[in-house]
């Protein structure tokens, strides 16, 4: 679960980013956030990953306050987040396989059960086959899938996405797109950030719109 | 416990990878902590060997306490019994002056003079081993001894002995210097290099922090490299050393055989040498600790 109470995100040099957001997303819900680009919808994930800190208000997930958390705390906030980010962050001196196995490391899995869970992720996003492949030689949508199978290789019970559909063939954007279902099929909570409206036209998902820092719907 | 294990195996393995992944300047920089520090380590081993073979050269020196003449039999008695009780001596034993003038008198290029002597000029001694040879406490001894109402000299062989140690001590005072400057050059060396692999690893670092690495995570592979190279360097230390040693000891045969003594350098015992690797890998693990501590929090995602 998570859920905003009266959030304010002001930044240093005084723009004011979120105003006033209340919401709250129920376990299992899949949620997309729709904007223009300025209108907050990056801010409002890094919230939830504690990558920015809430100026006012409250933010819970999973009945945890974020916005009260110690900096030593936020490490463990982010092991039970699946956070697939804007500019991609692939790390482009080692294997997809090493890109992906990175938070198993950090949890201290052990390397056998580790390589399992990866090879796992990557069979769900399709990349299995390539898992000894260096990132540069990817095309964009293996790229993004190899974001997402990192994001899901701790088994998070949330994920967020922040758009993932960026700078991609209308074709990889609907594969994608369907991926993330499959998660949310599965009981994970999923949260997606879009420009483009057009793309959730029939979507039977609840949207949250965002402008100029404030929620409109 | 398995997690942790887990953590620092996979930090000492990418210790490891980042070392062999440039070889060349690890290498370098290895060698650098190497020479600096076989200097200290050279020096500390000679202090060593010149300790031990002054010990040797000395055997125990011996304190001769020369009684006023015409001393009682009864007098000399009192002091047997004192010095067979006394806690710093060892051993002893009494010459009387008629035993001396024998000796004196087996030696042939003073037997004539000896002869004609009329009468006994030499006193009665005690030849006297002591418990502790360090020139502190012989002086002390012959300052006590000097003060028996019986006792006219107290000679003892201590000057080159005090000299030797004062010259010690004085090795010892620079080696302190040299290692205390040294250490410092390793820290610095190292916080070089860990300053440089933070700003290479800056993506790692940033993503790693945003998927739920702690700061203990990302700083550990940074210690266990700085360490592996102190101990890398210590090692190289120890290896120039014993390469000094085996150059030298094969021109010191032939030398020493001139002089009849046995002399040869050795090195550092196996207890000294694991302090050096122990010292060399904390100035390591320090060094880069203080570069982590101080280029670490600039990375934020």
């Amino acid at each position: 679960m998570i859920s905003f109470s009266n959030v304010n995100k002001r930044y240093p040099n005084g723009f004011e980013a979120l105003k006033n957001i209340v919401f709250t997303i129920n376990q299992g819900e899949m949620v997309f956030i729709t904007g223009n680009s300025g209108a907050g919808k990056s801010t409002l994930l890094k919230l939830i990953g504690a990558i920015e800190r809430t100026t006012t208000g409250g933010i819970f997930v999973n009945d945890q306050n974020i916005s009260k958390l110690r900096n030593s705390a936020i490490p463990f906030l982010r092991r039970n987040i699946g956070m697939v980010f804007q500019g991609q962050k692939i790390l482009f001196d080692r294997s997809v396989f090493d890109n992906v196995v990175l938070p198993l490391q950090i949890c201290g899995f052990e390397h056998r059960s580790a390589t399992g869970r990866v090879r796992a992720a990557l069979d769900k996003v399709g990349l299995l086959s390539k898992e000894k492949a260096l990132p540069i030689t990817l095309s964009g949508g293996e790229r993004q899938r190899l974001c997402i199978a990192r994001a899901v290789v701790n088994r998070p019970s949330i994920l967020i996405a922040d758009e993932p559909a960026a700078y991609l063939d209308p074709g990889y954007t609907k594969d994608i797109m369907n991926m993330f279902k499959s998660f949310h099929q599965v009981g994970v909570t999923v949260l997606i950030t879009t420009p483009d409206a057009e793309l959730l036209e029939g979507s039977q998902h609840r949207i949250l719109s965002l402008s100029h820092g404030e929620l409109v719907t | 416990m398995n997690t942790w294990l887990s953590h620092h195996w996979h930090a000492f393995f990418l210790a490891l990878l980042r070392l062999v992944g440039s070889p060349l300047a690890s290498l370098l920089n290895i060698i650098v902590i190497g020479v600096a520090f076989s200097l200290p380590a050279g020096v500390y081993m000679l202090i060593g060997n010149v300790q031990s073979f002054s010990g040797q050269l000395s055997g125990a020196p011996q304190l001769s306490v020369f009684l006023k003449l015409g001393t009682s039999k009864g007098a000399i008695e009192k002091l047997e019994s004192h010095l067979r009780q006394h806690p710093q001596i060892a051993s002893f034993r009494f010459l009387s002056k008629d035993k001396a003038l024998e000796q004196l008198k087996q030696k042939n290029w003073i037997a004539d003079a000896v002869n004609s002597l009329t009468r006994n000029p030499l006193p009665d001694a005690f030849i006297i081993d002591a418990k502790s040879i360090s020139p502190e406490s012989l002086n002390r001894l012959r300052t006590e001894m000097l003060k028996w109402p019986d006792s006219k000299h107290v000679q003892f062989d201590s000057d080159w002995m005090e000299r030797l140690s004062a010259l010690l001590k004085l090795g010892k005072i620079g080696l302190l210097i040299l290692t205390a400057l040294l250490s410092f050059a390793l820290i610095v060396v190292t916080f070089n290099t860990i300053r440089l692999q933070i700003l290479t690893k800056r993506d790692e670092i940033e993503v790693s922090k945003l998927i739920g690495a702690t700061s203990n995570f990302i700083r550990r592979p940074f210690l266990y490299f700085g360490a592996i190279q102190g101990v890398a360097g210590g090692a190289i230390a120890w290896l120039i050393v014993a390469l000094v040693i085996n150059l030298i000891n094969n021109e010191l045969t032939n030398l020493v055989q001139l002089y009849a003594v046995d002399f040869q350098l050795h090195h550092i015992s196996f207890e000294d040498s694991i302090s050096l690797l122990l010292f060399s890998s904390w100035l390591g693990w320090a060094g880069s600790w203080l570069s982590v501590a101080n280029h670490l929090w600039q990375i934020e995602p």
